[in-house]
């Protein structure tokens, strides 16, 4: 029983084997999680750095909780603060806190391909915790099991990423994995905010018009607007966003039935969701973010596998 | 190939060690079984199933116990993780751990590892169904046991219940 891969660097290099064990496994933490003792012993002896080059909130605490719960011992690095503002470069930074004996890295860079150029580099495990607007597969991984939790199975499932698809690498990262598990998918937002091959290179449906996209899906999952990603301007002011593409209480009236909302997280309220949704019993928003912490237990489970290290 | 128990045998030895259980615990209220995953649970569903005919209503409160996140040789082998299901505390409750072979002994070791983290039982018994004798790494020793038997290192005791039969290998 092992993954394919030693890293985890993007969904899109993973087997559909590769997803299911890790959801599976995920499962069984998830059950951990609810024990009075939320904590196993299963990594006691790996060190891991989690290796933080650009803010974070959810997925930093997820991934240093799962570390803790799986007994690793954990160092936390962020660029700020550190020997980065001095000129120190990534693999300069990385190979000196290899040389301390840690054995995994968890790592988010505002770079797209940055774990991968690290990959090439050094012997430890890297798991991307996001690359710049490439890929965020754990937070992919976990919506998938967040969605089958809630639905039962992801296959035949009609998924739609709403939003901006264009900066979001969790929308990267959902394509190639709903899409590997047999769901059906679609994009749907202004089109300043969709690569405008996208349908064809990977297959999936476009919609320009919220409500058709809303009342075509099973589950809606809302990304965050990046404004810190955008250099120019894509849509006229935030309040025109909310309105043409902002998923209220009034747009889900329109749609008729009950879907699934979900959201990675930081919610910007008021902009690509409102309160009134976001709170609502539709939103497994803060479920998603319960499950984080299982799906990452089980990457970090899954890639401490040692034996494999040639 | 030699068969240690045949199905006549092993349906015998079930009934036995459910009721050496009722035999010792009057007040059946007090025991949790637990079935270690993945094989101890066959031994451990069947003995249930024994202990519901012998006393109608059998209040065993019963758990399945994933060990995998707490083994000793996770650097040697990944095993994928299967289903923990207790969902009662163990605080101050007689717990049967019940598996198939006890061998080395490492399994029972983080079994308890594992049981203590539902909470601290009063007591804690080891029931088996076969007992490979003189191979254990770990000072475990069962409490009840199905048979012991002697056997080579290199040899294999495989417990299957379709059909019911211990082989040795």
């Amino acid at each position: 029983m092992q993954l394919t891969t030693r890293h985890l660097l993007g969904i899109k290099d993973l087997q559909f084997s590769d997803i299911d064990l890790i959801l599976s496994t995920a499962t069984q933490f998830k059950e951990v999680l609810q024990r009075p003792i939320k904590k196993v012993p299963s990594l006691r002896d790996t060190t891991i750095v989690n290796l933080f080059y650009e803010n974070s909130t959810r997925t930093r605490i997820s991934f240093e909780l799962a570390e803790k719960r799986l007994s690793a011992d954990t160092l936390n690095f962020s660029a700020s603060g550190s020997s980065v503002s001095k000129g120190e470069t990534l693999l300069d930074t990385v190979n000196n806190i290899l040389s301390m004996k840690v054995d995994m890295v968890v790592m988010r860079h505002s770079a797209s391909g940055a774990p991968h150029f690290l990959a090439q580099h050094i012997p430890a495990a890297i798991i991307n915790a996001g690359d710049g607007i490439n890929e965020h597969p754990t937070q992919a991984l976990l919506d998938a099991f967040s969605i089958r939790e809630k639905c039962g199975t992801l296959e035949g499932k009609k998924v739609v990423l709403v939003g901006d698809i264009m900066h979001s690498r969790v929308a990267l990262s959902n394509i190639y994995l709903l899409k590997k598990a047999g769901a059906e998918v679609m994009v749907a937002g202004p089109p300043t905010l969709i690569p405008k091959h996208i349908s064809k290179a990977f297959d999936i449906r476009v919609e320009y018009d919220l409500v058709r996209a809303l009342q075509w899906c099973d589950v809606a999952n809302i990304l965050r607007i990046q404004l810190e990603r955008q250099n120019q301007v894509l849509f006229s002011s935030l309040r025109e966003y909310n309105l043409a593409y902002g998923i209220s209480r009034k747009v889900l009236d329109k749609v008729g039935r009950e879907i699934v909302i979900m959201h990675p997280g930081p919610v910007n309220r008021g902009v690509e969701i409102d309160s009134d949704v976001a709170d609502s019993k539709q939103s497994i928003i803060l479920q998603q973010v319960e499950n984080g912490v299982a799906v990452r237990m089980a990457v970090l489970y899954l890639l401490s596998d040692k034996s494999n290290l040639n | 190939m030699k068969v240690i128990l045949d199905t006549y045998q092993l349906k015998i030895i079930i009934e036995r060690l459910a009721y050496q259980l009722v035999e010792n615990y009057t007040d059946l209220s007090t025991v949790a079984l637990i079935g270690i995953q993945p094989r101890g649970i066959h031994l451990s569903d069947r003995i249930m199933a024994q202990l519901g005919k012998i006393r109608p209503g059998n209040p065993i409160r019963y758990g399945r116990l994933d060990i995998t996140f707490y083994r000793d040789d996770i650097r040697q082998e990944l095993h994928k993780p299967k289903q923990t299901d207790i969902t009662f505390s163990l605080e101050d409750k007689n717990v049967i751990l019940v598996d198939d072979v006890l061998f080395t002994g490492r399994t029972i070791r983080a079994g308890l590892d594992a049981l203590l983290d539902f909470g601290r039982p009063k007591k804690v018994e080891l029931c088996v169904l076969v007992n490979r004798r003189y191979s254990r790494q770990l000072p475990i020793q069962p409490d009840y046991c199905g048979k012991a038997i002697d056997s080579l290192k290199s040899q294999k005791v495989k417990v299957q219940w379709d059909p019911e039969q211990v082989i040795l290998l």
